[in-house]
């Protein structure tokens, strides 16, 4: 699962520094954006079959890595 | 009866700072004095909405009831059922007031009758958990929450836009002593810088400078050196009146133990467009990137209407910002100042992803930054000129 949520992440970011630092913020880095986060939605949903409503995604609760793999596997 | 308009004469602080004592008292000893606040609300709602304004009074309690049965109704409904037919008819009926609100000026000369003072927010409040009920995050409702919620009245004139499940978080609790007396701390600093915004440098740049750069322009025409003392002036008048009321909104909920959320984020140091609207009128901009502009972007690539990327993205922004110029007002200038930062997000989030590609070749360093600030500060204040009207003034007369 942390494997595949990582892959999603480096396509997205085209960086693969989201590998090496598990802690780093994405939105602080200006990997991620509101576009990229709706594409992070739709590929939990296509490809791990993870619903994530865009009301339950709050911004500070998916920063960095590791915080969205923990989110991904508590769902 | 008397009439207070929120936070504008030192008699509505007075009332307001000796009404809150036995708040404040009852939330240091850890108990939430819940009648009590819900009393000291009405009385401060009758205040503003009571004497020569009691007719925008009644306006108000017609505009709750429907929109209270609308979420109702709407929640009921979601329980059983999910079709984006009723979910879009629900939206377009809890937006309608204000529809009408906005467009009767444009035309037919006048206000309406409809109209009353906050509604906006209002309607940025209701139309966002019926949202979220369609998402089906927001379960239940209670009729009184629901009410504490939208008639919060140290918010309900202008903002910020609080959400539905974070504002209930907070009233449900009562915050740790520890924690109170950081928010109180808060509060006080919060206080009295609104103050200095609102009260002498607001008072400076729109009361004292603004009206002789005004006359200045306006004595030469066309573009002046006044013009332009005129844009940074109007700039800077704008942001010290809306930062000041918003401190004030957040210092009041802080004393009453809610967190409403920040409006301004030091937004003339901003690197870019983007950067500026996370630091400006930030409920707003969140409240449109939430539901307008990342509902938007996922129906269409759910649906893959539309393939490119960029594309998408540009159309998110064109959407997000013509209706928040809309939103303004229905005259040329909101429309235009909606159209110029859509075009100005769209050219700077081109400008970041040919970055991102060059990397190695662009430099980046303190000079590069303040160069950024510097053109980012004088592209929304030009943007701040557009959204004055002062231009309509100038040009037609």
């Amino acid at each position: 699962m942390k494997e595949q949520v990582l892959d999603i992440l480096v396509d997205l970011t085209g960086s693969e520094e989201v590998r090496d630092n598990l802690n780093l913020n994405l939105f602080d880095n200006g990997l991620l954006d509101s576009m990229a986060t709706v594409q992070l939605l739709l590929e939990l949903q296509t490809q791990l079959g993870i619903d994530v409503p865009i009301s339950e995604f709050e911004r500070s609760e998916w920063d960095t890595p590791n915080k969205i793999i923990a989110k991904v596997e508590n769902n | 009866m008397i009439n207070l308009q929120p936070y504008q004469n030192p008699l509505y602080f007075g009332l307001l700072i000796l009404a809150l004592i036995p708040e404040i008292i009852c939330l240091l000893m850890g108990k939430r004095f819940r009648w009590y606040e819900t009393i000291v609300s009405l009385i401060f709602l009758m205040l503003t909405f009571g004497g020569t304004k009691i007719h925008e009074g009644l306006m108000l309690i017609c505009y709750i009831v429907f929109e209270s049965i609308l979420t109702f109704a709407y929640l009921k409904y979601r329980k059983k059922d999910n079709r984006g037919s009723v979910f879009v008819i629900a939206i377009i009926l809890s937006i309608l007031p204000l529809v009408i609100v906005k467009i009767t000026p444009a035309i037919s000369g006048s206000q309406s009758i409809i109209g009353f003072l906050g509604i906006s927010y209002l309607t940025f409040k209701t139309v966002g958990m019926l949202m979220e009920i369609r998402d089906g995050i927001i379960k239940e409702i209670s009729l009184f929450k629901l009410l504490q919620f939208l008639l919060f009245f140290p918010t309900i004139s202008s903002g910020p836009i609080d959400r539905y499940r974070r504002f209930i978080g907070d009233y449900d609790n009562t915050p740790s002593k520890e924690k109170y007396l950081k928010m109180l701390e808060k509060a006080v600093h919060y206080l009295f810088l609104g103050f200095l915004y609102k009260f002498v440098l607001a008072y400076f740049f729109g009361t004292v400078l603004l009206p002789i750069m005004s006359k200045g322009s306006l004595a030469n025409g066309g573009i002046s050196w006044w013009l332009v003392g005129y844009t940074y002036t109007y700039s800077m008048d704008l942001f010290f009146d809306f930062a000041g009321y918003s401190l004030f909104a957040v210092s009041i909920s802080y004393f009453m133990g809610i967190e409403t959320p920040m409006n301004f984020n030091r937004p003339f140091i901003s690197k870019n467009i983007k950067d500026f609207w996370n630091r400006w009128h930030m409920t707003l901009s969140f409240w449109f990137r939430d539901y307008i502009y990342m509902r938007l972007v996922f129906f269409m690539m759910k649906r893959k209407v539309v393939k490119s990327r960029v594309l998408l993205g540009n159309i998110g922004y064109f959407t997000l910002f013509i209706i928040m110029g809309f939103w303004h007002g229905l005259t040329w200038y909101y429309i235009v100042y909606g159209l110029f930062h859509a075009c100005a997000i769209i050219i700077n989030d081109a400008w970041l992803r040919f970055k991102k590609k060059h990397q190695d070749k662009i430099p980046s360093n303190k000079f590069t930054e303040l160069l950024a600030m510097f053109t980012t500060f004088n592209v929304v204040c030009f943007s701040f000129l557009i959204f004055s009207g002062f231009l309509d003034k100038l040009i037609f007369g």
